[in-house]
């Protein structure tokens, strides 16, 4: 009988959620998001606003399912660019070999032994704060580490048999590179994003909780906890539903990525 | 030696280059750093005298050389924003501050991820493993901020165990002092602990698969024997790389985690000159760390080869 996969089963209903809600929340929201009302200022949850209002009075549901899109926006444009950059990067060094790739994976392990959030802090005080910065600051930061793994995978698979054949029936190194060994790498470069996802939701949470990362009118969930901190006497829900929520999305995509190399290991 | 020779040759050529970068980064971008000092209104002749003062008409490798210079020796410059500060007065508050609460959250994160993670392992498959792995999967999905929000309405606003926002500096009052500092420490300190659980039982069952460990049951002895004799001291090895890579994670947490429980530290100070676009600050927080965590590294390495000494022949 086939055993099911929990960690995958369970991390894929977590985010699956907050992806559902996050998408749903751009075409329909319980309140309009941005809309205020002193009569319900800083009202605890009810069941006419599940997780209460905030202090202009706007519904914080609607709030998280619209900071909820931003968020995992972001997040997806990072391991995007992550991913295309350090696919570029680990298959050209890992399949060449040489003194460029002995160079490039030197500054590559200096990148990497940087804690990441303060090269961020960085990037993000030379380009100013703003979506689009923090989507390219944490892009570029996410190069090494995907970099990392595919060199590594290049290494393994570059003297294959299935290579050699390829190679003797004239096939060029670009076709090699990306028409046949790329596919290979599927599952470990799924389970790399799905690891990188959730770097990339704490990332933008934490740049916009320090007041770094999206700024207003917009909204993210880390950008919610920086403007529940001033209310948490009077509001505590404001800081909690999209702390939780933040939860939520990195422990599903965490049980994802445990399930995947489960699966991988079990064959 | 010549391994020992080798890496410090290394350290020196990353600390030149981090401080290459680091110092480039902030030269290139537009913005004049008179202009700001001065404000919008400054004659053109005032701010040309306040470059010449400040050197920023001499060519950038001038600069870079003068500023690494005077880096060596801890002198990193004028702040912008505070006027006849110099980054060392700055830092020199701060960095004490910062030292003790990544010292106080590194001690939380032996005194529990080590017994808990031996535990797990110990008992690999069986409840309190499924429990603990549970709880550090958990634990680990919480961003620091986040806890550290939570630790302050639970035990700041609800129980009053401490007074959020009224930081003692350790040199009036070190026992308040720490024990404000406990609060951002356990909230830096605890999705950490989570992550070292998680690696000290992968390792320690990935050595328990080795040949050696067969032979020590066959001999007689037990579970227990097998694990505290010879396990462990080999399980350990990995586990002490991983712990830099964790005092890296943990200065970079406590950047986020003071700015919620307001503690004066590096962080803080990192941030507000970010914010205020104080440059001489940013460059030389952003090297002090860095040049701390390769330095640790650096350490590290050693340390490992000494408990290892296979590493010397491999590497």
């Amino acid at each position: 009988m086939k055993r099911w996969n929990y960690s995958l089963l369970a991390g894929c209903i977590l985010s699956g959620a907050v992806l559902a809600l996050a998408l749903v929340g751009q075409f329909w929201t319980p309140y309009d998001p941005t809309a205020m009302d002193a009569s319900v200022r800083n009202a605890a949850p009810s069941l006419a606003h599940l997780c209460g209002t905030d202090n202009f009075g706007r519904d914080i549901f609607s709030r998280i399912m619209n900071g909820a899109f931003t968020t995992c926006f972001v997040a997806i444009c990072t391991v995007l660019i992550g991913a295309v950059g350090g696919t570029l990067v680990g298959a050209v060094t890992g399949y060449f070999g040489g003194p460029l790739d002995n160079v490039v994976m030197r500054v590559n392990d200096v990148l990497l032994s940087f804690p990441s959030v303060l090269l961020a802090l960085v990037l993000v005080s030379l380009m100013g704060p703003g979506t689009a910065n923090i989507i390219a600051a944490l892009g570029i930061l996410f190069i090494p580490s995907f970099a990392r793994i595919v060199r590594g995978e290049y290494l393994r698979l570059k003297n294959q048999d299935f290579v050699w054949s390829a190679r003797i029936m004239g096939a060029g190194n670009l076709r090699i590179m990306f028409v046949h060994i790329l596919p290979n790498l599927f599952v470990s470069m799924l389970t790399t994003a799905a690891v990188g996802f959730n770097n990339a939701v704490l990332a933008e949470a934490s740049m916009s909780y320090l007041g770094l990362g999206v700024q207003p009118p917009e909204t993210s969930l880390g950008r919610m906890l920086y403007e529940a901190q001033t209310y948490l006497f009077n509001a505590p829900w404001y800081a909690i539903f999209p702390g939780v929520t933040i939860i939520i999305i990195v422990l599903g995509f965490s049980l994802i990525s445990e399930g995947l190399r489960e699966r991988e290991s079990r064959g | 030696m010549k391994y020992v020779l080798k890496k410090v040759i290394t350290l020196i050529i990353t600390l030149l280059c981090i401080s290459a970068i680091t110092f480039g980064a902030f030269s290139v971008i537009p913005g004049d750093a008179a202009v700001s000092k001065l404000g919008v209104n400054a004659s053109p002749q005032q701010v040309e005298e306040l470059r010449e003062e400040m050197g920023l008409n001499d060519p950038i490798p001038v600069r870079y050389l003068s500023w690494l210079s005077g880096a060596v020796r801890g002198d990193f410059g004028d702040s912008y924003q505070y006027d006849n500060t110099t980054v060392a007065s700055l830092l020199a508050d701060r960095l004490p501050v910062t030292a003790l609460l990544a010292a106080m959250s590194f001690l939380m994160i032996l005194a529990l991820s080590l017994p808990l993670g031996i535990l797990s392992a110990r008992f690999s498959g069986k409840w309190p493993d499924i429990g603990i792995n549970l709880a550090t999967q958990v634990v680990m999905a919480i961003p620091s901020f986040f806890l550290g929000i939570i630790l302050t309405y639970v035990f700041g606003l609800v129980l009053h165990w401490f007074q959020p926002g009224q930081f003692v500096q350790p040199w009036e009052d070190l026992g308040a002092c720490l024990g404000y500092l406990a609060f951002p420490a356990a909230a830096v300190a605890l999705p950490k602990i989570a992550m070292v659980v998680k690696f000290l039982r992968g390792s320690v069952l990935a050595e328990m698969q080795k040949d050696y460990v067969r032979t020590a049951y066959s001999r007689g002895n037990t579970k227990g024997m097998v694990l505290y004799r010879h396990v462990l001291r080999n399980a350990f090895i990995p586990v002490i790389t991983f712990l830099a890579l964790v005092i890296a994670e943990i200065l970079a947490g406590s950047i986020i985690v003071e700015q919620v429980f307001s503690v004066p530290g590096v962080g803080r100070l990192l941030i507000t000159a970010i914010l205020n676009r104080d440059y001489p600050v940013v460059q030389a927080v952003v090297m002090y760390v860095t040049a701390l965590v390769v330095v640790i590294n650096f350490l590290v390495d050693l340390l490992y080869q000494a408990v290892d000494p296979r590493i010397k022949t491999s590497g």
